[in-house]
């Protein structure tokens, strides 16, 4: 299955990701409304790494899409589950913001929102053809590959 | 209006050429028939023929056919023909009245040979002496032309349609065993006689259909090794170009096809290696020589006659045998006309080009 | 002292209704023209930092951002221009030379763009690229004087080296140092795409980039940083350069700070050192030496490299090339006056050199009547802007261009004219690691790649407009072009005809 994988080497830590993740997660699909007017977090998040308080190098945190998947057999209300394509989806109807996901996910990726009723988490943008991270990232640092063509751009 | 020389003057054309490869001569007749039937390609701006074998009695000499604007031109271009050379034989050229054939310069010709003394530490061949010395004549001598220079052949042209010029200059009287003729098609001259084709220079003589892109790349390519384009024609350039790669530079002439029409650079890759290093080598070191655009040219020499087509064929140009003797025109009824029956007739591909050459000893 | 006379030169103006407060612009600009206010929420900007380089601009998600020149105005005067002003400003309290980068930006004429082309009509039929063969392929380097054939029509000449070209475009001389690795890397990729050349300029090639060596000019300058045995074999031809279009008759300097452990490496030169090249060689002092450091160059490599020779378009460029070609080089490339630079003094970038369209011209035909023009090939450099400039310049007696700012263009300059700050928002001209990642290799050498495709392609349909199918005809083909808006003595130089004759 392909996920979305970032590349250290590459990545600016311009935040764009994060920008165009907010607005694919939102109920607007404007930019500006996203922000302005909606309070959606990124599912994607960007970390500096600092030497002597300058940021050196950056590191991409978002969902693994792990093949058992540790929030989805945490999850309390069965929101958390995974589809027949291996993306772990967090159903909101279900969602009781328990926050288990949150604290069991061992890459940190799952994020609380705003308002703490709900979490925050990679979804591939289904629907969107690509993720808007993958699509939006200046530098190509942001990529949908498979396990193969992974091992490929890693060398 | 401007004339030839004074800007650059490009030009549409009829062409045909008739050689015996056995060196058999014959008039000028049939020769007049096949381009007068391609009356409509010229528009009586210009005709011209050229015969080879015709001077048999002077073939050791360079015979200059010329044309004088007054006779003061005369004068002083004849101090210099006689300054450098031993005049054999001289007079004026015999023409007969042709009611639309107007303004005829003086026609003269000259059997000469170079003076030895004058070459004498110069380090040049007598050849490449009287081709400087009919250049400087052309360059420096304003109102005298010097319009055929070869031995044992002549050029005659004129301004008017090729089938009035040729009975003008009498030419069912000359034997040749090779003709050419030009019918012209310029699409800006007041009409001056020196500017009409063949051009030649020695026993080149070209004539020539179409209008070559590549004029000043190769105009500037020939002017670095002496020559002079005075005339700014196409047909002047590809006669220096032919004259200075076989005649200076004694590159063989299938070589030299291969400059002037060379092959793509995709098709040079298809060559085995050696022929490959070969053409690469010729087309980088000739680039400038490369004509392009439209043409179709007939290039007669004292060994016979070259057909070629530019290479994408972008000009009629179409080839016969029967027996001894080769055809070419633009079209292929100025062949039919004087040969209704060919051995063989064909349209020669772009770059491919007709070679039709004395047999061996027929010289 | 506090007081400073400097002011903005550009106005950044931020759309509040648009700004997000993303920060992505406090995150890319290198000068921190922009910055977040945590109390506020808002961004703010600090415009006497911004260089207009358009970084945020173009990353900006929504839109929100514009840069303006900034709008306080000094009291007209034609003759104290505000530029003038503000000059005298930064030399009263630095008391420095002043410093540019890019090529002469002064309003004198570009006469590239008052030459007009050829097309064929009737007499002679144009030629449709897509449907014939049409040919851009060119051979750099020396040339016999004439082939010699045996009787039995073997060549018995022997070729001196040539540099195959598939089309007459090569990226000009920009040294590792100047600009940053990641920007070589496109170039050298791009080059061996496209089957052309790149040009390493004076600071060594770092071994990780000999793989490219067919696609690669190795040059030589007056510092000869880099330069081994090793190095001058690495590439298909090597370049001497003598100056440079921006800067005639002016050294380099590549401050400390630039000169990394990788550079340090390539140029062969302690890290964190100035790298200062000479305003001369300090070996070529008359026409006699080049040639002995040609051939030394030569000897060097067996006489398998040809070796060019660069100059800057000067008034007497065209002596000089014929002293070039006759001491032996194998092409000369001329560098006009608006050629670019990392960085230069703005005096002599503004005010030093001739174009390199009159240049051209004057060299061409001086090669020509001296006969020696086939000798060796002709290049030009100094602001090669499109397609149509370099079919002049073909038409004008040249057998390939150089282009260095129209290649940075490409790789995302915005010619913002502070490449010498090192601050470069783009990756170019810096060589902060932290910049140097904003230029991709895998994204960048593909805009290289197309640019010259696409230029490739309307070279050829220029070409068969004129009816011409190979380029090599064209060359020096001065007929094919006009002037317009010229008087007779640049006509006589350019040696064209006005349009109409």
């Amino acid at each position: 299955m392909k996920k979305v994988y970032a590349f250290e080497t590459k990545c600016l830590g311009c935040g764009l990701c994060e920008v165009y993740c907010r607005t694919a997660h939102s109920k607007f699909k404007d930019v500006v409304k996203a922000h302005n007017r909606d309070n959606v977090i990124s599912a994607i998040v960007i970390e500096n790494i600092f030497r002597q308080s300058k940021p050196i190098s950056y590191f991409v945190l978002q969902c693994r899409h792990c093949l058992s998947p540790r929030c989805v057999k945490a999850c309390i209300s069965g929101a958390m589950h995974k589809d027949e394509q291996g993306i772990v989806h967090n159903d909101k109807k279900r969602c009781v913001g328990c926050l288990s996901c949150v604290s069991v996910c061992p890459f940190g990726a799952i994020k609380k929102s705003r308002d703490c009723k709900t979490i925050s988490k990679c979804d591939l943008c289904v629907g969107y053809g690509e993720p808007l991270c993958v699509k939006n990232c200046p530098n190509d640092a942001i990529k949908l590959l498979d396990e193969n063509e992974v091992e490929v751009a890693l060398k | 209006m401007l004339k030839e020389g004074e800007l650059r003057i490009p030009s549409g054309c009829a062409i045909s050429g008739i050689i015996d490869r056995k060196g058999r001569r014959f008039s000028g007749e049939e020769i007049i028939r096949s381009i007068s039937l391609m009356h409509e390609r010229s528009n009586g701006l210009g005709g011209g023929f050229a015969a080879y074998g015709i001077y048999p009695q002077y073939k050791d000499f360079y015979a200059f056919h010329i044309f004088y604007e007054n006779l003061n031109i005369k004068m002083q271009t004849e101090d210099f023909i006689a300054k450098y050379f031993d005049i054999e034989n001289a007079g004026s050229i015999p023409t007969k009245h042709v009611p639309s054939i107007t303004n005829k310069p003086l026609i003269w010709r000259y059997f000469v040979s170079p003076r030895i003394h004058m070459l004498k530490g110069s380090f040049i061949s007598d050849a490449e002496f009287t081709s400087r010395c009919v250049i400087k004549i052309n360059k420096d001598y304003s109102g005298a032309y010097v319009f055929s220079s070869g031995k044992n052949m002549g050029t005659f042209k004129g301004v008017g349609y090729p089938e009035a010029i040729g009975e003008f200059f009498m030419l069912d009287t000359y034997k040749a065993y090779m003709w050419t003729a030009h019918g012209r098609f310029p699409t800006n001259t007041p009409g001056w006689w020196g500017g009409a084709h063949p051009f030649t220079i020695l026993d080149w003589s070209v004539v020539h259909n179409g209008e070559i892109s590549s004029y000043d790349t190769n105009k500037r390519f020939v002017e670095m090794y002496g020559y002079k384009c005075t005339l700014q024609t196409d047909t002047e350039v590809i006669t220096y170009l032919f004259d200075m790669l076989a005649r200076k530079f004694s590159i063989p002439m299938e070589k030299v096809i291969k400059i002037i029409a060379a092959p793509f650079w995709s098709e040079i890759e298809k060559e085995n290696e050696e022929l490959q290093f070969e053409l690469k080598s010729m087309r980088t070191v000739y680039a400038s020589a490369l004509i392009n655009g439209p043409f179709s040219i007939i290039l007669g020499y004292e060994k016979g006659m070259i057909a070629l087509n530019d290479r994408i064929k972008l000009r009629s140009l179409v080839a016969a045998t029967k027996d001894d003797r080769t055809y070419v025109a633009s079209e292929e009824s100025a062949i039919r006309i004087i040969c209704s029956n060919p051995d063989k007739i064909w349209f020669p591909g772009g770059g491919d080009p007709v070679i039709a050459l004395l047999e061996e000893g027929q010289k | 002292m506090s007081l400073s006379f400097d002011i903005p030169v550009f106005e950044v103006v931020r759309n509040e209704k648009r700004c997000i407060q993303c920060q992505v612009c406090v995150r890319q600009c290198f000068n921190s023209v922009h910055s977040y206010d945590e109390d506020d929420n808002v961004v703010c900007t600090d415009d006497i930092k911004c260089v207009n380089c358009h970084r945020c601009v173009t990353l900006c998600p929504t839109r929100a951002l514009i840069i303006k020149k900034y709008p306080l105005e000094f009291r007209e005067n034609t003759n104290w221009t505000s530029n003038a002003i503000k000059e005298i400003y930064k030399q009263s309290q630095t008391g420095g030379v002043l410093l540019s980068s890019m090529g002469n930006p002064k309003a004198f004429p570009i006469y590239w763009d008052k030459i007009l082309l050829n097309a064929s009509q009737v007499t002679n039929p144009s030629i449709d690229p897509l449907r014939e063969p049409m040919e851009t392929k060119i051979m750099i380097g020396r040339k016999p004087e004439k082939l010699d054939f045996d009787v039995k029509g073997k060549l018995l000449t022997e070729m001196p080296p040539q540099v195959e070209l598939s089309t007459p475009i090569m990226f000009s001389a920009m040294s590792y140092g100047s600009i940053s690795r990641n920007a070589h890397e496109s170039l050298a990729r791009a080059a061996t795409e496209l089957g052309i050349c790149y040009n390493t300029g004076e600071g060594g090639l770092n071994r990780d980039f000999y793989k490219y060596g067919k696609n690669t000019i190795v040059q030589v300058a007056s510092g000869r940083f880099g330069v081994h045995k090793e190095y001058l074999s690495a590439g298909i031809a090597i370049e001497i350069k003598i100056g440079q279009g921006a800067k005639p008759g002016i050294g380099g300097h590549l401050p400390g700070k630039k000169v990394g452990e990788d550079v340090s490496a390539t140029r062969m030169i302690p890290v964190g050192s100035d790298a200062i090249s000479p305003a001369p060689h300090h070996d070529i002092y008359s026409i006699e030496d080049l040639r002995q450091l040609i051939f030394s160059l030569k000897e060097t490599t067996s006489y398998k490299k040809p070796v060019f020779v660069k100059i800057a378009a000067v008034h007497n460029a065209a002596a000089i090339a014929s002293g070039i070609v006759r001491a032996g080089a194998d092409a000369i490339v001329v560098d006009g006056f608006r050629g670019g630079t990392g960085a230069a003094p703005t005096r002599v970038r503004d005010n030093v050199g001739i174009p390199i369209e009159l240049a051209l011209a004057a060299i061409d035909q001086r090669l020509v009547e001296e006969g020696i023009r086939n000798q060796a090939s002709l290049i030009v450099a100094g602001s090669i802007r499109n397609s149509s400039d370099i079919v002049k310049a073909v038409a004008l007696g040249a057998d390939a261009v150089y282009v260095g700012s129209a290649a940075v263009i490409a790789l995302g300059c915005h010619m913002c004219h502070t490449c010498s700050t090192g601050k470069c928002n783009w990756g170019i001209a810096t060589q902060e690691p932290e910049l140097v990642k904003r230029l991709n290799p895998d994204i960048m050498y593909k805009r290289l790649v197309n640019l010259v495709s696409a230029w490739n392609h309307e070279i050829q349909e220029m070409l068969g407009g004129m009816g011409i199918n190979a380029i090599e005809s064209l060359r020096g083909n001065r007929l094919m072009l006009r002037g317009i808006d010229l008087n007779e003595k640049e006509l006589k130089v350019l040696g064209i005809k006005y349009a109409g004759e």
